[in-house]
């Protein structure tokens, strides 16, 4: 027995079985992540006053991230072509070229991105206490200004007691009242040598940057941690493909394995397409 | 189902090479994780029908309690804690928790558990390639791993009854903020705990559906025969179709928000969970922020249109029944098409009708409102196409028919009587009261499961090559048409009453539960008649299981076509090889030629060649001629 329309097209619909598949494999896939945006808008609409962050993450190496899958998603198309003008050295190269993008958007983001985020400290200010630490605030100026008022103090956490912690200020604290502080920077400032304490018992909530943190790291971390495990399915997929067990395929059926890299560079086109979404909602709005 | 391959002698004429027909499969393969379409069907069945009576099992527990609160269950109650726990059923008295979880449990099991893959996954993975005239499914690996996904699923959701603090609690729902914070603390693992398992299992039934979903649709649009058109297809297809894409669609938002519910509980996020949350009198350490509506409408996004997932299917069974057992075209075919796909449609836009309680506000209420009474509109369609399709039927009054006919008046009260609730300010009174309760289970016990009981009888003879027994087929439908209008009857009028539905004394300690009589007896006491017959219907589900396996291997041997249908899957051998088909069918006509005038019997089937004297025939009447 034999299925029909594995790598030849039905007459009548034009296509081949997996094409079908991975569309509505992809709208699934529309639906999945459309449910989180919607959950980052829903959050995003809800939070009170300073409770939503700007500017935390790295916006340069979030950029390059975004140029590295968007030249995968180029390369995965040549090799596809490549595969279609029967040229399989050249496949064997974007092949490699396209995992290699994926491995290092990888590599960036878990080995660099998060663990920078884990790093950092945020103190969450009580608001009868927010008047102790108007030093690194700055939040009667932003008043006037009519700016969200500041109710975080972040940065590097140096050590802490019972009674207090003491953190190296970031930029935004160290001096709150520059007007440069008010829009989030391109280039990310380093953490300052500015040391300040911070009472225990005048903060409502601290913690590192984890999910745990506020709404915004809940979505960022869920987010991107469901993305990248898209982008871990997509590479483990295409080395599959360009393993020598492929080239078996190739030589037995040159189109079957065109049609496998077609299905799985349209895949590879929607993770890139919800990185499109990720980058602009977390790193720049 | 014993598909042996060495009936795979006729080749079919487009020949590839023969080598790989021939591969003597082992027993695991075969059986097991085998590809096939049909038994991948059969799996899910046997799986569907195993958690469907576990499912009910739990609700049988729960009557006790609401019947005889406090008292101690007799005989089983014994030894129920020695499964369950110690703090289960104390001296065969249930204890709150164990009640709950129950309630969660018995929800969550008969959905996603039994329904769903028996009315989606095994009805249409064993009919709707054998009715397409398809060799399988388009990706039969695929069909595997969606079977083998929700075996997992289904275990994780069974182990959660045995680790420490016992299965999910918070409703079949899952409400957050109690769904994030119940079965944590001293005594619960953080991960290998009720509800959290409950969401991981929820994962793995979610991807099953997913997969299930994709390989449907794409199989419907590839693999139709030779000459099945769109509108010559059975409308059981049109059926699943659509099911299939509200699985596909609708399916995913859930899973995004048990992703986060996950993270809520594991990672102590609060994307649910609002500022300023106390739990047990102490405020909660979390970040607050979240939002509860925004659990309740991912969930309801897929809750609504799951409702339709259960019942489109037996919409599709009981159409095949209905003009099977009339031997007459169903009526109105065309219609029925188009409003099957018109509610696939609506059943995205209806769903925060579920959530009037909540203050919305009343523009977002007006909109729900208006779509949700829409929606009423082609399920009318529907049930008035199968009432008309009897009209001048001879009908023959097979065990399919009689579950199918029994569908249309019970389907019937069931969408009725949940018009009220489509009102908002009549929901208002009515919602989370036993009204409620019997409002959906009049759409999916004597409905939807109806509906599967009909479809079990009319194509196990395809399955097995055998007929079920006719007498003991009658034996379970009577009792169980009876017990469940004696279940679920009374509890309109309980529910009218005031009953909440999530008392746990039945209505034992509130005054409004003990006032006022209906009928003779007070709200409170209508539970024990209530109990009494879920438990006899218990009992009468003991022919079916008895009649389903002694006639696997007993039952009576008949043809290939036993009922004299005309769709494609009674032209394949009974039970059908693997790969279906001896002769790739051909289809020259629409689904349900019955009676055709002029033909010697009274159906045609689908792969019969219209012959050109028929043809004149069908011609229509010249002009009238007036004398």
């Amino acid at each position: 027995m034999e299925i029909p329309y594995t790598i030849s097209t039905r007459p009548d619909t034009g296509l081949w079985n997996a094409k079908i598949g991975i569309w509505l494999f992809l709208a699934s896939e529309v639906m999945l992540f459309g449910g989180l945006f919607s959950a980052y808008i829903f959050l995003r609409i809800d939070a009170a006053p300073g409770t939503w962050p700007h500017g935390l993450l790295n916006v340069p190496v979030g950029t390059m991230n975004t140029a590295i899958l968007i030249m995968s998603s180029v390369t995965v198309v040549l090799a596809w072509a490549s595969l279609k003008m029967r040229r399989y050295r050249a496949y064997w190269w974007y092949m490699l070229v396209t995992i290699l993008c994926g491995v290092i958007f990888l590599t960036v983001k878990l080995a660099y991105e998060w663990p920078q985020k884990f790093e950092h400290f945020g103190a969450y200010i009580k608001p009868e206490a927010l008047w102790k630490y108007e030093k690194y605030l700055g939040n009667q100026r932003r008043t006037e200004k009519g700016l969200e008022p500041r109710i975080e103090i972040t940065g590097h956490l140096h050590s802490q007691n019972a009674k207090e912690y003491e953190v190296a200020l970031d930029p935004v604290n160290a001096e709150p009242d520059n007007p440069a502080m008010d829009r989030p920077h391109f280039l990310p400032l380093p953490v300052t040598d500015k040391i300040a304490n911070i009472e225990k018992e005048d903060v409502l909530r601290a913690t590192m940057f984890l999910p745990t943190h506020n709404t915004y790291f809940a979505s960022y971390f869920t987010i991107t941690g469901l993305h990248g495990m898209h982008v871990l399915g997509g590479v483990l997929v295409f080395i599959y493909m360009w393993l020598p067990v492929s080239k078996r395929l190739y030589q037995r059926n040159p189109e079957h394995l065109a049609n496998r890299v077609e299905v799985s560079g349209l895949f590879w086109h929607f993770v890139d397409l919800v990185w499109i979404f990720v980058f602009p909602l977390f790193y720049l709005l | 189902m014993d598909a042996s391959t060495s009936v795979e002698t006729h080749h079919e004429p487009h020949g590839h090479d023969a080598a790989h027909e021939h591969h003597e499969l082992g027993w695991w393969r075969k059986y097991i994780f085998s590809t096939d379409h049909k038994v991948i069907g059969i799996q899910y069945g046997l799986c569907g029908l195993v958690f469907l009576f576990f499912g009910f099992c739990l609700m049988m527990l729960m009557r006790w309690q609401l019947a005889y609160p406090g008292q101690a269950l007799p005989v089983i109650g014994k030894w129920l804690p020695h499964i369950f726990g110690a703090g289960t059923m104390p001296d065969g008295k249930m204890t709150p928790d164990f009640y709950n979880s129950l309630g969660a449990m018995h929800g969550t099991i008969m959905i996603f558990a039994g329904v769903v893959p028996l009315a989606f996954a095994a009805f249409g993975n064993f009919v709707v390639p054998l009715q397409i005239g398809a060799p399988d499914m388009t990706f039969p690996k695929v069909n595997a791993a969606s079977f083998w996904a929700f075996a997992v699923g289904g275990v994780i959701m069974m182990i959660s009854f045995f680790v420490p603090g016992g299965a999910a609690k918070s409703g079949w729902t899952s409400y957050t903020p109690l769904a994030a914070f119940s079965d944590t603390g001293p005594g619960h693992n953080p991960v290998f705990n009720g509800q959290t398992l409950w969401l991981i299992g929820f994962i793995f039934l979610i991807s099953s559906s997913l997969l299930g979903a994709i390989n449907f649709i794409t199989t419907i649009i590839q693999l139709r025969a030779k000459g099945l058109t769109w509108m010559r297809l059975p409308f059981f297809v049109w059926a699943q179709f659509v099911t299939a894409f509200l699985l596909l669609l609708a399916f995913p938002p859930l899973e995004a928000a048990i992703v986060m519910q996950l993270m809520d509980r594991v990672a102590h996020t609060s994307f649910f969970l609002p500022s300023g949350l106390v739990v047990n009198g102490a405020p909660v350490s979390i970040s607050g922020g979240g939002s509860p509506l925004l659990w309740q409408h991912l969930f309801w996004f897929l809750g609504h249109p799951e409702v339709y997932v259960l019942i489109l299917p037996a919409f599709g069974i009981v159409a095949e029944i209905l003009a099977n057992n009339s031997r007459k075209p169903l009526w109105g075919y065309k219609s029925l098409v188009f409003s099957v796909l018109v509610i696939g449609f609506l059943s995205f836009i209806v769903w925060a009708h579920h959530m009037w309680m909540t203050g919305m506000g009343t523009a977002v209420s007006a909109f729900f409102q208006t779509t949700t009474l829409l929606i009423s509109i082609p399920s009318v369609i529907i049930l008035s196409a199968f009432f008309i399709s009897l009209w001048g039927g001879s009908i023959r009054f097979t065990v399919p028919m009689l579950f199918a006919t029994a569908f249309l008046p019970m389907f019937g009260i069931g969408g009725l009587t949940g018009i009220p609730l489509a009102f908002n300010s009549a929901d208002l009174y009515l919602h989370d009261t036993y009204y409620i309760i019997a409002h959906f289970h009049y759409i999916v016990a004597p409905g939807t499961i109806f509906g599967l009981f009909a479809g079990i009888y009319y194509w196990f003879p395809k399955a097995t090559g055998r007929k079920m027994n006719d007498f003991w087929g009658k034996v379970h439908f009577w009792p169980t048409l009876i017990c469940m209008n004696v279940i679920f009857l009374p509890m309109f009028l309980q529910g009218m009453a005031g009953m909440h539905r999530r008392w746990y004394d039945g209505g034992q300690g509130w005054t409004v539960a003990n006032e006022h009589t209906i009928w003779g007896l007070t709200g409170f006491q209508w539970n024990a008649p209530i109990s009494w017959a879920a438990w006899i219907m218990g009992l009468a589900q003991i022919p079916f299981i008895i009649n389903f396996f002694w006639s696997i291997w007993h039952g009576q041997k008949v043809n290939d076509n036993p009922w004299e249908a005309t769709t494609l899957e009674w032209t394949a051998p009974s039970p059908p090889p693997h790969g279906n088909f001896i002769h790739t069918p051909v289809a020259y006509r629409g689904p349900y030629e019955y009676s055709l005038p002029g033909s010697e019997r009274d159906y045609t089937m689908q792969n019969e060649p219209v012959e050109p004297a028929e043809r004149t025939r069908r011609k229509p009447p010249a002009e009238p001629v007036l004398v």
